[in-house]
């Protein structure tokens, strides 16, 4: 906290400085309501009728609530043809997130605990491209990841979705735990070669503990990610693959039969509640992989 | 028997840089050997070359007789305690001191009773259930000291050990070390930037300095005949007075000229150093310079001085005067009557001063 | 064997991510870039011609119009969010008792999918049933706010959603940063007596340049790929109205069928990524090493 803010100049009126101090949270709360709004309004909708949706205010409260619009979005909102809601595609993207970011978090660590503390020739070169990796526009490689995976017989595939998140999102989760494991000293894992421990060893018995936080980060961050992809789930995948983001898209756009606001808004808020739920949790980690991912300490 | 260790020819290079030349030490089992150099002198990178921790260039490396230049660390048969102590953080401090034999698959029952031996020896077993987070500095020390005693080790490595503690608890913790090496009368090797300790430690001194040996020896050897300037400067505090000097040798004498901001020279005669140069630079320790009949050098001889500064320390008194265009202090006895701004007779005591080429900086007698 | 496997572990251990990266970042990038030279349609080929995809994406009117969007965007989307995000954090770091619970709320955003972003301002800015309706419902029957289908004006719907799930970001970042200036300097300014605002401009602010730097980077970042808020807000449209390089690119590669196309279009906007990230992580990297 930069603390000097409380002392204004005393010559300052007391009124004055009151009325500033209101003003100030005035300003902060129309900000919060900016940022509420569109949340806000995707609930009602969702709890609305169409009906009232149609005749009503964008704005006002249902004046009677319904869950038929959730019900409808979880098993029988159409996405193109298909009229199976959202749940199916809600767990393909279960199904890609968690091993995804497992594997992505576990190589990221020996690639972090190597870069850092077991440097070769050449490491620092590695850990340069990794880094460059992390910016490039993922349509640079759209176009041939899409031949690779079929030449791998896993287009249009989970696992296909799966190794495609694994590889692009390696750069990130080895740049974590890079930046976190350069923080532990070097001497710690000369003690424990001097105290006999291997490679493996000195990771399990030394590093591993250690590295609680910077795993949440890396986990969080990796299945916000996955969990929030389109670009790589839209390019990737077929029907019955889809994930969750996809599926969201193709109801809201999908221009057949009569537009279900109150619909689009509970499919809406089903996707966004893994990552918002994981964001309420543990928010504090949620902003240190955000700022770790931007400015590299 | 053979030397503990033995270190021939040992180069160290980054890169296209030369950390270390031309290494050679060799030390016998119960010694005690410091590595004392300012930062940067590459004292610390030979201590990780001897635990294997750094591979070495060139030349080769013994310890107990056998060549461990290309042995891992684990199989130096050695222990190590570093400056940050390098305790393990997630584990409680018994843990941290067994760790190493559970790797080396040691039985339950033989850690615990080593653990329990070393504990009683430090005095650390009510810490034993404790982690390295809840202990104080001394404490830590004691934990990594613990660490490496548990091996019992042909080898005791030693990087600025106390280099992270308080004054008061550093001059503690080294005359524990001291005591710890009598008793066990195990070898080690200590890395300082600190003289004191390296003084009071060793019994055998390595003064090094842009990768290069400056001088091997006893600190005796060391402080009294220091094998250069550097040397000189370096070892002893308050430093070595290094006073250019105009020498007239002949048969029977060196009459040495100091130039003084007023006054005639000062001129010493010295009968034991004959045919040296005609510049050099007179090194004289603080304590070699008295008051007449105060200290009974061998040779003294005696010249009226004009005092700057006196600097009262408890049981001594520095005074400070301008020879030669240097400051050169005294070390005078606490009550003094030594005044600034006032002449005071004082004797050099010529038995112990070093001559050295202000060219080289060697030592020349 | 052990000897060389206990040296070489490290290594053995980064293989496989090693080679993952130069397969499938840089191998692809050279892929990429080689079809953008060839006349690649519906299957890539693999003889060069030279720049005739350039030549046709430069020419190509939707084309143009994604670049113009992007820099529309861009601009918008950067200066409105570090603008946004530096006042918001100055007035979070008065001694707010409620700090923590608006900062949650101004940060959520970023939690959210862009699909799920867009999904929620297509709804609010729905010209028949959104904010138009109620606004006109409370009695200003005239009013209208058609952007979304308005060619001219689609674009800036994009720019103010994006500005909503990124300027708390923003304002994180500046916040962390106004956290970090050393409180010696500033109790030394106040010792002098120096008024608040002028700390703020005087010492503060200039203090943070590589926050600012590092904001710019991900911003630009983030409107350089966006593509899924495009998608889900306007689908491109009205027409080609709210096209980015990003949808452009997509465009190409799975509907029309013209690899080359989309191949030449990928690389313009690596091209422009590596323009702006290539000399900070440069930078960086090097600060790092010294």
């Amino acid at each position: 906290m930069t603390d000097f803010a409380i002392d204004t100049p005393r010559s300052q009126s007391r009124t004055l400085r009151i009325g500033l101090r209101w003003l100030l949270y005035v300003i902060l709360g129309l900000f919060a309501l900016y940022y509420l709004l569109p949340l806000f309004v995707m609930i009602t909708t969702s709890l609305k009728s169409l009906e009232e949706i149609r005749t009503g205010d964008l704005m006002a409260l249902p004046r009677e609530v319904t869950f038929d619009a959730w019900r409808t979005a979880w098993s029988k909102a159409c996405t193109g043809i298909q009229c199976n809601g959202v749940k199916p595609y809600f767990w393909n993207s279960v199904l890609i997130a968690v091993p995804a970011v497992l594997i992505s978090t576990l190589l990221g660590a020996m690639n972090g605990y190597v870069v850092a503390h077991w440097k070769f020739k050449g490491a620092n070169i590695f850990f340069a491209l990794m880094l460059f990796g992390c910016f490039i526009p993922f349509q640079v490689v759209l176009l041939p990841m899409a031949r690779v995976l079929g030449f791998m017989g896993i287009a249009g595939t989970i696992p296909g979705l799966i190794f495609v998140h694994v590889i692009y999102g390696l750069g990130f989760t080895t740049l974590f735990f890079r930046n976190y494991y350069v923080t532990i000293p070097a001497e710690l894992s000369k003690a424990a070669k001097v105290d006999g421990a291997g490679f493996f060893r000195i990771f399990w018995s030394i590093f591993l503990p250690l590295s609680l936080p910077i795993i949440v980060v890396s986990v969080i961050w990796q299945f916000t990610q996955i969990w929030n992809d389109f670009l790589f789930g839209v390019s990737f995948s077929q029907s019955g693959t889809q994930p969750i983001t996809v599926a969201l898209n193709n109801i809201v756009n999908s221009t057949t039969g009569v537009k279900e606001y109150n619909v689009d808004m509970a499919a809406a808020i089903i996707a966004a509640l893994p990552t918002l739920l994981v964001y309420v949790v543990a928010g504090k980690y949620f902003i240190r992989g955000l700022t770790a991912g931007s400015v590299k300490g | 028997m053979a030397p503990i260790l033995d270190i021939k020819n040992l180069y160290k290079n980054y890169g296209s840089v030369e950390i270390l030349k031309d290494i050679n030490v060799s030390i016998e089992q119960g010694d005690f050997l410091v590595l004392v150099g300012p930062s940067g002198c590459g004292k610390s990178t030979l201590l990780n070359c001897i635990a294997g921790l750094e591979p070495i260039s060139g030349g080769e490396l013994h310890i107990a007789g056998r060549n461990m230049t290309d042995v891992s660390p684990k199989d130096r048969d050695i222990a190590m305690v570093f400056q940050s102590y390098a305790l393990y953080p997630t584990m409680t401090v018994a843990k941290n001191i067994t760790f190493g034999m559970k790797v080396r698959g040691v039985d339950a029952a033989t850690q615990q009773e080593k653990l329990q031996k070393v504990a009683r020896q430090l005095q650390i077993e009510p810490l034993l259930n404790r982690r390295p987070g809840q202990l104080s500095g001394g404490q830590r020390q004691r934990v990594a000291m613990g660490r490496a005693l548990v091996r019992d080790p042909k080898l005791f490595l030693f990087d600025e050990p106390l280099s992270n503690l308080d004054a008061k608890l550093r001059v503690e913790m080294r005359t524990e070390i001291k005591e710890l090496h009598q008793r066990l009368g195990a070898s080690m090797v200590y890395v300082t930037h600190d003289q004191i300790e390296a003084m009071t430690l060793a019994t055998k001194i390595v003064v090094m300095k842009g990768g290069v040996i400056q001088q091997i020896g006893t600190p005796a050897e060391i402080y009294n005949r220091p094998a250069n300037l550097f040397v000189a400067d370096f070892m002893g505090n308050p430093a070595m007075n290094l006073i250019p000097a105009k020498v007239k040798s002949d048969s029977e004498a060196s009459r040495i000229e100091i130039a003084r901001r007023d006054g005639a020279p000062i001129v010493l005669t010295d009968r034991q150093n004959r045919n040296l140069p005609e510049d050099v630079i007179i090194g004289v320790r603080p304590e070699d310079i008295a008051e007449p009949g105060h200290r009974n050098g061998s040779v003294t001889q005696e010249a009226e001085c004009m005092v700057d500064i006196v600097e009262p320390a408890g049981a001594d008194t520095y005074v400070v005067m301008q020879m030669g265009g240097k400051h050169v202090t005294a070390r005078l006895h606490a009550e003094t009557s030594a005044e600034p701004g006032k002449a005071q007779r004082l004797a050099f005591d010529l038995g112990k001063v070093s001559y050295f080429a202000p060219e080289t900086g060697q030592r020349l007698n | 064997m052990s000897k060389w496997l206990e040296e070489h572990l490290p290594k053995v251990v980064l293989a496989p991510s090693f080679i993952a990266v130069l397969v499938f970042v840089y191998g692809f990038i050279i892929w990429t870039a080689w079809v953008s030279l060839t006349r690649s349609k519906l299957l890539p080929k693999y003889d060069i011609e030279g720049f005739i995809q350039y030549d046709r994406l430069f020419a190509a009117p939707r084309w143009d119009v994604a670049m113009n969007n992007l820099f529309i965007f861009g601009t918008l989307f950067i200066a409105i969010s570090m603008v946004l995000g530096l006042m918001l954090a100055i007035l979070l770091d008065q001694n707010i008792r409620t700090e923590g619970a608006i900062r949650t709320i101004y940060l959520y955003p970023m939690a959210l999918s862009m699909i799920v972003t867009g999904t929620a301002w297509k709804w609010i800015l729905n010209p028949g049933l959104g904010l138009e309706a109620t606004v006109q419902g409370w009695g200003f029957e005239t009013f209208t706010f058609n952007w979304l289908v308005d060619p001219d004006k689609a674009i800036y719907t994009i720019v103010l959603a994006a500005i909503w799930q990124s300027s708390g970001f923003v304002m994180a970042l500046f916040l962390a940063g106004l956290r970090s200036v050393d409180t010696e300097i500033i109790r030394a300014a106040q010792v002098d007596g120096i008024p608040t605002w002028r700390v703020y401009t005087a010492i503060i602010i200039p203090s943070m340049a590589p926050i600012f730097l590092s904001a710019f980077i991900v911003l630009a970042h983030l409107a350089i790929k966006s593509f899924d808020l495009v998608i889900a807000l306007t689908g491109g449209g009205p027409g080609f109205a709210t096209d980015l390089p990003a949808t452009y690119m997509y465009a190409m590669a799975f509907s029309r069928g013209d690899i080359g196309q989309a191949a030449s279009s990928a690389m313009i906007m690596m091209g422009v990524v590596f323009t702006i990230v290539v000399p900070y992580l440069y930078s960086e990297l090097r600060a790092k090493n010294d």
